[in-house]
């Protein structure tokens, strides 16, 4: 059992992106604070605070969950993967950044670390869904710029090139209008 | 906003958890998936002493049959039962419901038990749980009790639990063969909190029609089993009155009876093979 007074001081060790990070924080730190603020991960964005906008999606030991809604004591000693371990700092970006890139899947971008994080929990489960199976997961984040449907086609054409990378996209998501 | 301050526990077991609860009193809250507590918190709607961290408890973190049930441990998140790849043959109508829930990434770390504790009258598992007649199993430091759903839920928020006890457990009937079971519901966008929404069950024991978001707990009525045309209609609209239904900022009293009807005569025809 592990208690830890409110005021108290706790240092919480976590692997971030792979590599084993600390910090202290009280118990009522939200993980998404302790992202950003005590870690300096601030690819990780903050909306709503309470779980509606999606902006703050992390992975929890690959799963995607709202870093508002996690307290950082919560996930000790577990893997936290968010949008900056997608691809290396000074590297390419990965099949899905690169598909998002090519769909305008984004605009101001604040929306979209989020999103990329819950797509890539859900492409690993769910390799071939389909248009509707992924404007469902989609529903748990709001986007104001690009009305989804770019990025609905970014993830199509992601898991279709994931599944046959020397075929050509089909028609049906390459629907890009340039 | 940010959660006010509060003690942290983290139980490693069921047992650790129940004697907090009983040392730290009722002004502890258990954590599990956090996904209503957490809300409540940033926005100080509640400000509990202490919370009990149950969401690595890996006793309480399972899922499994035994004798004819479905049986949902405390930490287990929704996530783990809604891809459990058998759940469409065990428990259907828990299996048309998950898609209504919030959304993907709250299912990922939502409990079944912590949705059932929290008794949200617009929630889906609750009403699912009351439809099916499930059980649920409380303990505190010194014994353990199981309550059937209708007992359990008593008001907007309020249960049977009393303050010193863990929700350890729910328990969904395994579908007989020949049941049929429907759920539908109505909300403004997708994942948001159902306006009302509407189970039914129909079975050797008769129909069953759960309805939530109008009442201030889910509630059921229950039918002969060859009840059809204009008797059910008449049943199913007697039902909706009965429920008292409230204005409020998202519908009408009006609208929420006229729903009822509605979305009760659509999963009342799918369980009876009917047309609505």
């Amino acid at each position: 059992m592990k208690q830890i007074g409110r005021d108290s001081l706790h240092t919480v060790r976590l692997q971030l992106n792979g590599t084993a990070r600390s910090a202290p924080c009280t118990p009522r730190m939200l993980l998404s604070d302790f992202l950003r603020d005590s870690l300096g991960a601030t690819g990780t964005h903050v909306g709503c605070e309470h779980g509606v906008c999606g902006a703050c999606t992390v992975q929890i030991d690959g799963v995607a969950s709202r870093a508002c809604m996690t307290l950082a004591v919560q996930v000790e000693g577990r893997d936290i993967a968010t949008v900056e371990g997608l691809c290396e700092a000074d590297g390419p970006m990965s099949d899905l950044q690169e598909a998002f890139k090519r769909h305008h899947a984004l605009q101001c971008g604040f929306c979209t670390a989020g999103i990329l994080m819950s797509c890539d929990d859900y492409l690993r489960r769910r390799p071939d869904p389909s248009g509707a199976e992924v404007r469902d997961m989609l529903s748990g984040h709001l986007c104001r710029c690009t009305g989804y449907t770019p990025i609905v086609q970014a993830v199509l054409e992601t898991a279709a090139l994931r599944r046959a990378p020397t075929t050509a996209i089909p028609d049906a998501i390459s629907t890009s209008e340039d | 906003m940010k959660p006010a301050a509060f003690d942290y526990v983290r139980a490693e077991t069921a047992d650790e958890a129940v004697q907090q609860l009983r040392a730290l009193g009722a002004d502890a809250r258990i954590l599990a998936g956090g996904q209503s507590l957490m809300a409540v918190l940033n926005m100080r709607l509640a400000q509990p002493s202490a919370l009990i961290d149950i969401s690595r408890t890996a006793e309480l973190d399972h899922v499994r049959v035994e004798r004819g049930m479905l049986t949902v441990g405390a930490a287990a998140t929704q996530s783990s039962v809604e891809w459990r790849a058998t759940l469409a043959d065990e428990v259907p109508l828990l299996a048309q419901a998950f898609p209504l829930i919030s959304h993907f990434q709250i299912r990922n770390r939502g409990t079944v038990c912590g949705s059932v504790a929290h008794a949200d009258p617009s929630a889906e598992i609750p009403l699912v749980l009351l439809a099916l007649g499930g059980e649920v199993v409380l303990r505190n430091a010194s014994k353990r009790r199981t309550l059937a759903a209708i007992d359990f839920f008593q008001g907007m928020l309020m249960t049977a639990r009393a303050p010193d006890e863990l929700l350890e457990a729910v328990r969904f009937p395994i579908a007989t063969t020949g049941q049929r079971s429907a759920f539908t519901e109505f909300s403004a966008r997708h994942g948001d909190f159902a306006i009302v929404s509407a189970a039914a069950v129909a079975d050797a024991r008769g129909l069953r029609l759960a309805v939530g978001g109008v009442a201030d707990r889910p509630r059921l009525a229950q039918w002969p089993a060859g009840l059809r045309g204009a008797d059910l209609e008449g049943a199913l609209n007697d039902f909706a009155w009965e429920l008292e239904a409230q204005d409020d900022a998202h519908a009408s009293a009006t609208f929420r009876r006229h729903l009822v009807r509605r979305l009760g005569a659509q999963v009342l025809a799918r369980v009876t093979e009917t047309t609505p």
